[in-house]
């Protein structure tokens, strides 16, 4: 467990004001607040931090014992204990120090805080959230391969504890969110449940590229089948298709094949197309013989 | 959407402590939808979220209702950016690859 810097986290001197602390605490908590930064750990993170900040140096008890023991937090239990012995010997040694009651998640604050000034139900505001209605929504991750979605893909998640089965639509995009409606944490007071989200994480190991609804595969070509023509048997995303090169087929040359791509999302039976590219391999390593036909032809252009 | 759920508004009231005039300067601004029904007035369960968020960004980081209302346009902006973003960056990589 690390010292954390309070008065860094916050951007300011150790000589800060009240009136200093609250106006950089306001201006960050605008920055990173979680709701104008959906979706962004990162901001989630440093607004914990400026909250926890905030909590201590807004305090002027926890001011004082962070900046007097702070650094060395072990010296800081030595404090908490003095404290309690003198509040004891007052006779008003009654505060609860449970770490339940606030409701608010946990890991809020982080363990460094924790140990100096103790867990929930010490009297912290919860960053002056106002209590909830509706239960708080679920965020979740589901890490499926291309080759899962290409079909609806039922699928049961243990959320917390409770099994969802839920069905993921054939052609999902990668990283689309899907909610689910009332199956995040229960409401209070009568109020709606909250949803879950789940984002997907697709993985692609399939020799295609997927483009939104559309496929794209390289086709590597041998010289001779493309300039003479020929038949070729490759790969779609689910069958084999045979395809008719014609004579003089140039390098790059793109071909569609309608509806051969990946299923369109939640528009059952359609599908995108496939969009092939050929790639002329030119040949290595020729004999001899073959460098005299070569130059053979050249002579002839 | 006929049998969507709907909270009271006075329900909502009592549970955040607010006044029902409230609801109605969001409905003007146009960041809530309510439902009139036999003389009362609802608010569709699906803009509880939005509601929360409207309560939070005021009480959290002083905000007026019409910045807020910027606020949701912009972060609906983000959104279909970030959408039109993946789709780039998985183009990017189709010319890319093998590089």
């Amino acid at each position: 467990m690390d010292f954390i810097d309070y008065y860094k986290s916050l951007g300011l001197a150790k000589t800060a004001s009240s009136e200093e602390i609250k106006k950089a605490y306001r201006k960050l908590a605008r920055k990173y607040h979680p709701d104008v930064n959906p979706d962004d750990k990162e901001s989630e993170r440093k607004f914990k931090e400026i909250n926890e900040a905030n909590e201590v140096l807004s305090n002027l008890d926890h001011r004082a014992k962070y900046d007097r023991y702070g650094k060395d937090w072990k010296n800081g239990e030595e404090y908490e204990r003095q404290q309690r012995q003198r509040r004891s010997t007052q006779g008003q040694g009654g505060r609860s120090q449970g770490s339940s009651g606030q409701g608010f998640a946990d890991g809020n604050f982080s363990e460094y805080f924790e140990s100096m000034f103790g867990g929930g139900g010490s009297g912290f505001r919860q960053g002056g959230r106002s209590v909830k209605y509706k239960g708080q929504d679920l965020n979740a991750e589901l890490h499926l391969n291309l080759k899962d979605v290409y079909e609806d893909f039922p699928q049961v998640l243990d959320v917390g504890g409770n099994k969802i089965r839920v069905t993921i639509g054939a052609g999902i995009a990668n990283e689309q969110t899907i909610k689910i409606s009332g199956k995040g944490n229960l409401g209070a007071n009568g109020g709606p449940n909250g949803d879950l989200y789940i984002k997907i994480q697709l993985k692609n190991d399939t020799s295609f590229h997927r483009m939104g609804n559309n496929l794209h595969k390289n086709i590597e070509l041998d010289l001779y089948t493309a300039i003479l023509g020929g038949d070729l048997l490759t790969d779609t995303f689910d069958s084999k298709v045979k395809l008719k090169i014609a004579p003089e087929t140039q390098n790059d040359t793109k071909v569609k094949l309608k509806g051969k791509g990946f299923p369109i999302y939640k528009k059952k039976g359609e599908f995108g197309d496939l969009i092939l590219t050929y790639s002329i391999k030119l040949p290595k390593n020729l004999t001899e013989n073959e460098k005299e036909l070569f130059k053979e032809l050249k002579a002839l252009r | 959407m006929e049998d969507q759920k709907l909270v009271l508004v006075q329900t909502l009231c009592t549970h955040y402590e607010l006044e029902a005039s409230f609801f109605e300067s969001l409905e003007e601004i146009g960041l809530i939808i309510l439902v009139r029904e036999n003389e009362e007035v609802y608010v569709p369960e699906a803009e509880v979220t939005d509601l929360e968020k409207v309560l939070r960004l005021q009480k959290e980081l002083d905000i007026n209702l019409e910045g807020i209302d910027v606020i949701f346009n912009l972060l609906g902006k983000v959104e279909s950016l970030q959408t039109e973003l993946t789709l780039a960056k998985q183009r990017l990589d189709y010319l890319n690859r093998g590089i």
